[in-house]
């Protein structure tokens, strides 16, 4: 949709206003959606801009192959993958040096969250399917990840919220889309679980004076505390659902034989 | 002493439940220095001592002196490995089976349970270390033959029983089925004609899923009722 060659770097930024129509400090229009999936123990899926991810959780499990297993805890396995159509040149299937970079670095925002402690020798996995990509899926994984999570009635700490920072034209932004990720500057994902502002994910890429990394630190929690009362909320309206739907009397029960 | 949730209140991981000393971090629920915070998604409920959230998502976690339901998935030479749903594989020893040991060149463990046989057996042990040990030396713990199973979520199975046993009591009697609840989320229904293992599959599905309103005792009797 957004190609590079279609902007250039001027256009990116006129009068405060960007290429999509946001201000500086405004995040995308973010939908989320939890337990979408009735396979899965936990999902959730979000919508960031033209960002569409999937996610789902399973476990905790008994873990295969039996080595990986440590005595005292579980491990969280993370899979981030992106659907050949994705992106706007197509993606090559094969899993390729970038998604497993992501899911390492995405599995390391999620593992402070989870009390993996309580579950010995399992694993809890979280697989993550990019439907499309427009820029900071990370943080939108990790932010959706974190919803499947607690879904699952994964014990945690505290939900992972995340959100990016970029840079364009000497001016900070929240939240950058694709065309703004790869024409700007810089680019700082953050990731942060809420209540206690702790950091559990902090890159960047680009350029970025000592004052602007503090503004962008700055903007990056903000946007993150935006995010994370959407997160209270897909998670409050998807039990409260549950509650009115029960209401209704009479539904068509299923069968499982054995 | 402050108390930020009321009863049956829906709360998340990491919400703020009671401040101070006077309670305890009961099941899911962890302290923060004076705080208590839920783990999970669940209903938060303030006990005497305790707070505790009653999970609405999770898998089963086996607890000793649970009734569970298990498929053998494997006959070792002195043990049966047996799926109960849980994080990690039960073992069953013929030791806790017949209540002596066997003699493994003697008599071939295929003969008492072969794979993909259930059982219903109660958990002896489970400490983390080691995995779930299962015993099928009490009253009504044995091999299912014929019926169906079904599966719920292990989190809903209390509203299956009922206060004492008021639901399950109810549709037993009512539909004439016998039924085994396993506290991992299998239920084994077998009764003398498909139309009433039928109902029960059907009060099992509405129970699942009107898990946390009132009067649903009520409702499901009306259900039966309808179809008997």
């Amino acid at each position: 949709m957004n190609s590079g060659s279609k902007y250039s770097r001027e256009e990116l930024l006129k009068n405060g206003i960007r290429v999509d129509g946001r201000g500086a400090r405004e995040l995308r229009p973010i939908k989320l959606e939890v337990g979408v999936l009735s396979r899965a123990d936990g999902s959730a899926y979000i919508e960031q801009g033209n960002n569409k991810i999937l996610v789902a959780v399973y476990g905790p499990r008994e873990l295969h192959p039996k080595h990986l297993a440590r005595p005292d805890t579980a491990i969280l396995q993370c899979v981030y993958r992106m659907a050949t159509f994705s992106v706007e040149e197509r993606k090559n299937p094969a899993p390729s040096r970038r998604e497993l970079e992501l899911s390492k670095v995405i599995k390391g925002a999620l593992a402070p969250a989870i009390f993996l402690k309580n579950f010995p020798r399992s694993t809890i996995d979280v697989y993550i399917q990019v439907l499309q990509a427009d820029g900071g899926t990370r943080c939108a994984s990790i932010t959706a990840a974190s919803l499947a999570l607690a879904d699952a009635g994964v014990p945690m700490r505290d939900l992972v919220t995340a959100c990016a920072v970029g840079k364009v034209n000497g001016q900070l932004v929240l939240d950058p889309n694709d065309v703004e990720d790869k024409l700007g500057e810089a680019d700082m994902p953050v990731a942060v679980m809420p209540r206690k502002r702790f950091i559990t994910l902090l890159q960047m890429d680009g350029r970025m004076t000592k004052e602007e990394f503090i503004e962008a630190y700055k903007m990056a929690i903000d946007g993150c505390m935006e995010i994370y009362k959407l997160q209270r909320q897909a998670l409050i309206e998807r039990y409260m659902a549950v509650r009115k739907e029960s209401e209704e009397e009479e539904e068509e029960g299923g069968d499982e034989n054995a | 002493m402050v108390v930020h949730v009321k009863k049956r209140q829906i709360v998340l991981p990491g919400e703020i439940l009671a401040e101070g000393n006077k309670f305890k971090s009961g099941e899911g629920t962890f302290r923060e220095g004076d705080k208590i915070l839920a783990t999970v998604i669940g209903l938060a409920e303030i006990r005497e001592d305790s707070v505790v959230v009653v999970p609405l998502e999770g898998v089963y976690m086996p607890k000793p002196g649970d009734t569970v339901i298990g498929k053998i998935v494997n006959v070792k030479l002195t043990s049966w490995d047996v799926d109960i749903l849980a994080p990690y594989l039960a073992t069953l020893s013929p030791m806790n089976v017949s209540g002596k040991p066997v003699d493994p060149v003697k008599t071939d463990l295929r003969r008492i349970y072969d794979i993909g046989d259930l059982i219903v057996a109660k958990i002896l042990a489970f400490d983390r270390t080691q995995p779930p040990v299962l015993t099928m030396k009490e009253k009504n713990l044995r091999k299912l033959e014929g019926g169906r199973l079904v599966r719920m979520a292990p989190t809903k199975i209390p509203r299956l029983i009922g206060r004492r046993g008021s639901m399950i009591n109810m549709i037993k009697k009512k539909t004439e089925c016998q039924i085994v609840i396993g506290q991992n989320g299998l239920i084994w229904v077998s009764g003398s004609s498909p139309e009433s293992e039928e109902l029960v599959v059907k009060a099992i599905r509405q129970i699942e899923k009107e898990a946390h309103t009132t009067g649903l005792t009520d409702r499901i009797r009306e259900l039966i009722s309808q179809k008997t």
